[in-house]
């Protein structure tokens, strides 16, 4: 899972398939932080009111 | 990085097992399970959930008396090159936690015990059902605890085991010839030895490095009488079989109604 | 805050007491399975009747059902967040708990089913790539997390947490970015649902099993994603039925059943055209370059040819005609069926592709090799089912699940 496994080579196979791997978490890493921050900025500039939405 | 394997000029460990000369008395079976420290139960009437590394299976000829015939056939792990020799296995390929291995130096098939956690993949990738789990605690009666063997780690519940063609032996004759300064010289034939092969009283199996032309082996697996189990879904096997009855050969293999064992074209 | 009543407003839900006692009979029945897991757990996989043939048995099939079935999560995302389906909207957030469902109870069968739990955590650290099961635990691992994002904005909608500044806002802000996260769990799905099938296709040692590839991949792995895109949906539909059913409310607008039944439609019939295709090769070519004809595949009284024909013409193109034609979507009864029968026949798809492959002997001097399950497996395999109940339960008394309800059902 990590290069610095033992059983860790630089090939093809783990390249395709780690990056993948990686790739997806940090888009759901991204969005979740993005959401969470972003909400933290809107309440504050809401001064605490909510939204509508949908 | 793993290295390319020459596969012509490496040790690859096989085994030729001469159906004929086979008499079904199982004391392969008792010697693996002695040497291997492969746990038994109080009853082993169910050999689907039984463990052992070598099983001789009873074939019959399937006619009725006096032309019955029987043959015994003892099956181990086949140790798989796998589809064009690449350590491919059926189980290796699938292992999803590098818990088995194919070895490049000698071609065996490894299972690491304390790597597996019990998927049982691999099993359902074999189709000669050498692999087998543990799906009991392992517990040997007091006195035969003090003849374990610390040379072969004992399993625990919820793994998978097979055969190692005496891995452990094959490292000790490694030792040995590196203390008497012949590590660079290949293993002998008597050097490294499996002990079902041992064991049998008859000679039926032979062991030794399929491509070392001093190897009994060597010479053996290119009999006319000499075929594989299961050889034509292009598993590889290092375990190679005599007998001068089709009816036998024929049972090793799958064959349409047209098609003669011996005579399809080989995959090596 | 206390005050804020829990339930949605402007809908109506049974009294407490009822909802209690329909709980306390699902909690009776999950509580039953979770005891058969404890045992597991605490003695091992003794407690099947699993065996050294069969180490893929009724748990296997059910995470590969499960996971098909709640396919309809992401395929329903799929047409709803990137082809532009706004229709399915009002679908998605239950096709969302049922992926959600569904997903979950994999991972826990999934728990359940390896002999050494505590080391699960293996096939991550010391993953073999090669793997394709290395490649369902990955995918299916972060596709729940995907679900589970999914999931959140709605619970968020509760009117009592949504009272809270911060949460209303983070319900706002994951709504924004939902394409992004659908589209994640599109290409995570794409590749669990097609490694799954890549399990049984890989395996060159099982000629009942094995296809041929196209680079590294099986036959199987594209069929077993299309088939779950194709089935998926048709499960959400009977769920919403069931629902509606139980209910005794109309929750749903045809018309956007009609449209998502139309579209699995299709996909089953494309499907089960390939599915057709790929038997045929592997009955005429690829079994009989390794010995085998069909027959020798189906000669069991369990595992006969009626299989095949059940799969593939009863389960397979019956449903899908019916979808695709207006006729057949608009008549209740005919819908409901075909929706049924494609729901049977991808989970059939799934047995066959772990229960009969270990089955089949591959010796001649081998029987057919036979299994039935402990109670300890039976019990462990409707927990899900328990479990799914409670989910769908709180969820519908809690949420918002369907946007359609207050239309649908006015309060005067």
């Amino acid at each position: 899972m990590f290069p610095f496994c033992f059983e860790w080579v630089w090939d093809m196979p783990h390249m395709v398939f780690m990056g993948g791997l990686w790739y997806a978490l940090s888009i759901i890493g991204a969005g979740l932080t993005f959401a969470v921050v972003k909400s933290i900025i809107d309440m504050k500039s809401h001064d605490g009111q909510n939204q509508e939405h949908h | 990085m793993k290295e390319k394997h020459d596969y012509e000029r490496a040790r690859r460990y096989g085994m030729v097992i001469d159906l004929d000369k086979c008499t079904g008395c199982g004391a392969c079976m008792v010697g693996c399970y002695m040497e291997n420290n492969v746990p038994f139960k109080p009853d082993e009437t169910n050999k689907l959930d039984s463990i052992n590394w070598i099983r001789v299976y009873k074939l019959n000829n399937g006619k009725p008396y006096p032309e019955t015939e029987i043959c015994y056939l003892p099956m181990p792990c086949m140790q798989c090159d796998g589809v064009d020799l690449h350590g491919h296995s059926p189980c290796v390929s699938v292992c999803p936690a590098v818990a088995t291995d194919y070895d490049d130096d000698t071609g065996i098939v490894s299972q690491i015990y304390t790597r597996c956690f019990g998927c049982r993949y691999c099993m359902a990738a074999c189709p000669y059902h050498a692999r087998k789990f543990n799906w009991w605690d392992p517990v040997w009666p007091a006195d035969m605890k003090k003849a374990l063997s610390p040379d072969v780690s004992p399993r625990m519940r919820g793994v998978v085991e097979k055969c190692s063609f005496c891995f452990h032996r094959y490292q000790l004759a490694r030792n040995k010839a590196y203390f008497e300064n012949r590590q660079n010289e290949p293993l002998g034939e008597d050097d490294y030895q499996t002990a079902c092969a041992q064991a049998c009283p008859t000679g039926t199996i032979t062991f030794g490095d399929l491509n070392n032309k001093a190897h009994a082996v060597h010479q053996l697996k290119t009999s006319p009488n000499a075929f594989r189990l299961l050889e034509r879904l292009g598993t590889n096997p290092k375990v190679y079989y005599l007998t001068a009855k089709n009816w036998v050969r024929r049972q090793g293999d799958n064959y349409l109604t047209d098609e003669e064992p011996g005579k399809l074209k080989q995959k090596r | 805050m206390n005050g804020m009543p829990l339930i949605p407003a402007g809908v109506n839900r049974c009294s407490k007491r009822r909802f209690a006692f329909w709980m306390a009979a699902v909690t009776a029945v999950l509580v039953w399975g979770v005891y058969a897991m404890f045992l597991i757990w605490y003695k091992g996989l003794n407690q099947t009747r699993m065996n050294d043939a069969y180490g893929f048995a009724l748990w296997i099939w059910a995470d590969l059902s499960v996971i098909a079935l709640g396919g309809g999560a992401f395929f329903s995302g799929f047409l709803t967040y990137i082809v532009g389906k706004d229709k399915l909207a009002n679908i998605i957030n239950f096709a969302v708990i049922i992926g959600f469902i569904c997903y979950s109870s994999a991972l826990l069968i999934l728990t359940i089913d390896i002999g050494q739990p505590l080391r699960g955590w293996f096939i991550f650290w010391h993953a073999n790539v090669h793997s394709m099961l290395t490649e369902v635990a990955f995918c299916l691992s972060c596709y729940f997390a995907v679900l589970t994002i999914e999931f959140i904005p709605l619970i968020l909608e509760n009117p009592r947490l949504a009272k809270k500044p911060f949460l209303n806002h983070l319900t706002h802000n994951m709504h924004g970015v939902m394409p992004i996260f659908a589209a994640t769990g599109v290409f995570l799905s794409f590749f669990h649902q097609g490694s799954l099938g890549g399990v049984a296709g890989v395996l060159y040692g099982r000629p009942f099993a094995y296809r041929e590839h196209v680079f590294i991949w099986p036959w199987t792995f594209f069929l077993f994603t299309w088939s779950a895109a194709a089935c998926g949906p048709c499960f959400t539909i009977l769920g919403i039925w069931l629902t509606e059913k139980i209910t005794r409310k109309k929750l749903v607008k045809q018309d956007v059943i009609r449209l998502l039944a139309k579209i699995s439609g299709w996909m089953i019939i494309t499907y089960i055209i390939a599915k057709t295709a790929d038997t045929l090769y592997w009955a005429f070519v690829t079994a009989p370059s390794r010995g085998f004809t069909l027959m020798d595949f189906y000669s069991s009284p369990t595992y006969n040819i009626g299989l095949l024909f059940i799969e593939i013409v009863l389960c397979g193109f019956v449903p899908g005609l019916i979808l695709i034609t207006r006729k057949g979507r608009e008549n209740a009864f005919l819908l409901m069926s075909a929706v049924i029968l494609a729901v049977m026949g991808v989970s059939l798809n799934r047995w066959v592709m772990v229960l009969q492959v270990m089955a089949v002997p591959l010796f001649s001097f081998d029987d057919w090799f036979t299994y039935m399950p402990s109670w300890q497996e039976v019990a462990t395999t409707i927990l899900p089912v328990a479990y799914g109940l409670i989910v769908i339960s709180l969820a519908y008394r809690y949420l918002p699940v369907f946007p359609q309800e207050q239309e649908l059902n006015p309060i005067d």
